[in-house]
């Protein structure tokens, strides 16, 4: 088995992902969180297998925790999972599931597969960083970001989450919307709508478009949590 | 919500006050201590919110934002303390309190009002008399049951200063003396060797216990640590009694630790009984909770009766 670094490319996430899955092209294209998994991991999250545990890590939550064999690819890719491990995808020892548990994966901030626990749990955890004055070393405060698919937003416990951090104005807070238009019934007015009424700084994206994930992600967007809303076409 | 309005003796405890001035203590004494709150009696930590803006967090009335947000504090190492009335902290984000602390491997202290029917006069939306019994489904969980409310300081001090998953269930109803609080059972009266059994009075049924079995020769003994129950200790006193049987008398649902009996004395014949809150039929009447009580068997009159004859007296 070649070490991780061989495979710790963006070119290498189909094969990472054929491990678990097989039938690597249609799998890899059919992963609509793959390219903002990689854009986070890759170039705005302050993270490492080094820094897993440092307090003023950047976190990531994966909330839609269905479909996870993307942020496992990732998480390989970046040496927070050993490549070999992957192979072991969903074996009753493995410690890699359907759906993620931090407390078997090593880099999984949370465990999740029901849907809408992650954006309130982004919340606790972005207040309590704030609460306890978190900072990494450069004096920023370090990020939370969570990421929701557009169909798990029809879960109520969201939007109790979007009030209450936009009433915080929880700065470091951010959520990524991957909207495939799977919502049973649709987003009338659209997604990022709901947000910035509550007061959230909203940015819209093309989920492939890397750039502009990039850009989305980090302009500044002071006293007020940022939702991105990345759309993707699966398939494409 | 009115609270202590009754005048029965027995509901001569300000176990919400206790709580108050504990958690208030805690966040000045603890920079790890959150509180998270839905509303409900936000109006007693104004202070203590001034005091600590960043760690006393009202979410409105969201109570699944409520659990999820003291689950991401615990992922940051903060020990969360959250509070409602009973129904909306255990029941209603019942999914939150399983997947957001234990599944996650962190902890939180849930401080729960108004069991089972202190809020007789709201009717049955503001009452959980099953709370115990759902937290049972979940490993992890300790549960107190203080009878008055030096206890509850006892009891939150210690919870607040560890990591691990506490429920704490309060009431307005109350003995009329603190007992030490305990993970085990204490003793209040002991039995002949020849005595009829054992009975276990949970928190505040206390002084009813008491007064319901005076005139029985039995072994009273005190919890108000239920999980983890003490079983070692359940056995040790079945074994010195003169008969193996043992009526628990539960504020909550009945039979809501006829497990915990059946395992602690699964190596010997035994009888059991549980007392509580019927599980039978939604009880659609309001009144007080003494009325409450005595629908349900719960007052000293219902328990002596039951004890008669449960222990063939």
């Amino acid at each position: 088995m070649p070490t991780a670094a061989t495979f710790s490319r963006y070119a290498d996430l189909p094969t990472l992902i054929g491990l678990m899955e097989g039938d690597e092209k249609h799998s890899a294209a059919a992963h609509t969180t793959l390219d903002v998994l990689w854009v986070l991991y890759d170039r705005v999250l302050t993270v490492t297998p080094e820094t897993a545990d440092d307090p003023a890590r950047d976190r990531f939550l994966l909330s839609k925790g269905h479909g996870p064999a993307a942020f496992y690819a990732v998480l390989a890719a970046k040496g927070f999972l050993d490549v070999p491990t992957l192979r072991t995808w969903a074996a009753f020892d493995s410690p890699l599931g359907h759906h993620p548990d931090r407390v078997l994966v090593p880099g999984a901030e949370i465990g999740s597969g029901s849907l809408g626990h992650g954006l309130p749990l982004a919340l606790g955890t972005a207040l309590g960083l704030r609460a306890q004055d978190v900072r990494r070393p450069d004096g920023a405060a370090p990020r939370v970001v969570v990421l929701v698919g557009d169909g798990e937003l029809d879960e109520g416990s969201n939007h109790e989450a979007i009030a209450a951090a936009g009433r915080f104005g929880t700065d470091n807070l951010t959520a990524v919307v991957v909207d495939n238009r799977s919502a049973r019934y649709g987003w009338p007015g659209g997604i990022a709508s709901r947000f910035a009424l509550e007061g959230w700084e909203t940015r819209e994206a093309d989920g492939r478009d890397q750039d502009a994930l990039h850009g989305a992600l980090t302009r500044p967007h002071p006293r007020r949590p940022l939702a991105v809303v990345a759309r993707v076409r699966v398939g494409t | 919500m009115s609270e202590n309005t009754d005048t029965d003796m027995n509901r001569n405890t300000n176990m919400r006050q206790a709580f108050a001035d504990a958690v208030s203590a805690a966040l000045d004494d603890d920079p790890r201590t959150a509180l998270v709150l839905a509303v409900i009696s936000g109006d007693m930590f104004r202070r203590a919110a001034a005091r600590h803006p960043g760690r006393v967090i009202d979410v409105g009335i969201r109570e699944q934002a409520m659990i999820g947000v003291a689950g991401g504090l615990a992922l940051t190492g903060m020990r969360p303390i959250v509070h409602s009335y009973a129904p909306f902290l255990v029941e209603r984000p019942f999914e939150q309190v399983k997947l957001d602390f234990g599944h996650q491997g962190t902890g939180a202290v849930l401080v729960g009002i108004g069991g089972s029917y202190d809020a007789s006069t709201a009717g049955r939306t503001h009452q959980a008399p099953g709370d115990v019994a759902l937290l049972d489904t979940l490993p992890g969980w300790n549960v107190h049951v203080p009878g008055h409310h030096d206890e509850v300081r006892d009891v939150l001090r210690d919870a607040i200063s560890g990591d691990d998953r506490v429920y704490v269930r309060l009431s307005a109803t109350g003995n009329r003396a603190p007992r030490p609080v305990s993970p085990r059972l204490t003793v209040l009266r002991e039995g002949s060797a020849r005595s009829a059994g054992v009975v276990v009075a949970v928190g505040p049924m206390l002084d009813r216990v008491l007064a319901a079995t005076s005139d029985l020769d039995v072994t009273v003994a005190y919890a108000s640590t239920v999980r983890p129950f003490d079983r070692e200790g359940l056995s040790a006193l079945a074994g010195r009694a003169g008969n193996a049987d043992v009526l628990v008398v539960e504020p909550y649902l009945r039979g809501t630790s006829a497990h915990e009996v059946a395992e602690a004395l699964s190596d010997r014949r035994h009888r059991q009984l549980g007392l509580g809150v019927d599980r039978g039929e939604e009880l659609r009447a309001y009144g007080t909770p003494a009325d409450h009580d005595r629908e349900h068997g719960l007052d000293a009159e219902g328990i002596a009766k039951a004890a008669r004859d449960f222990f063939l007296v």
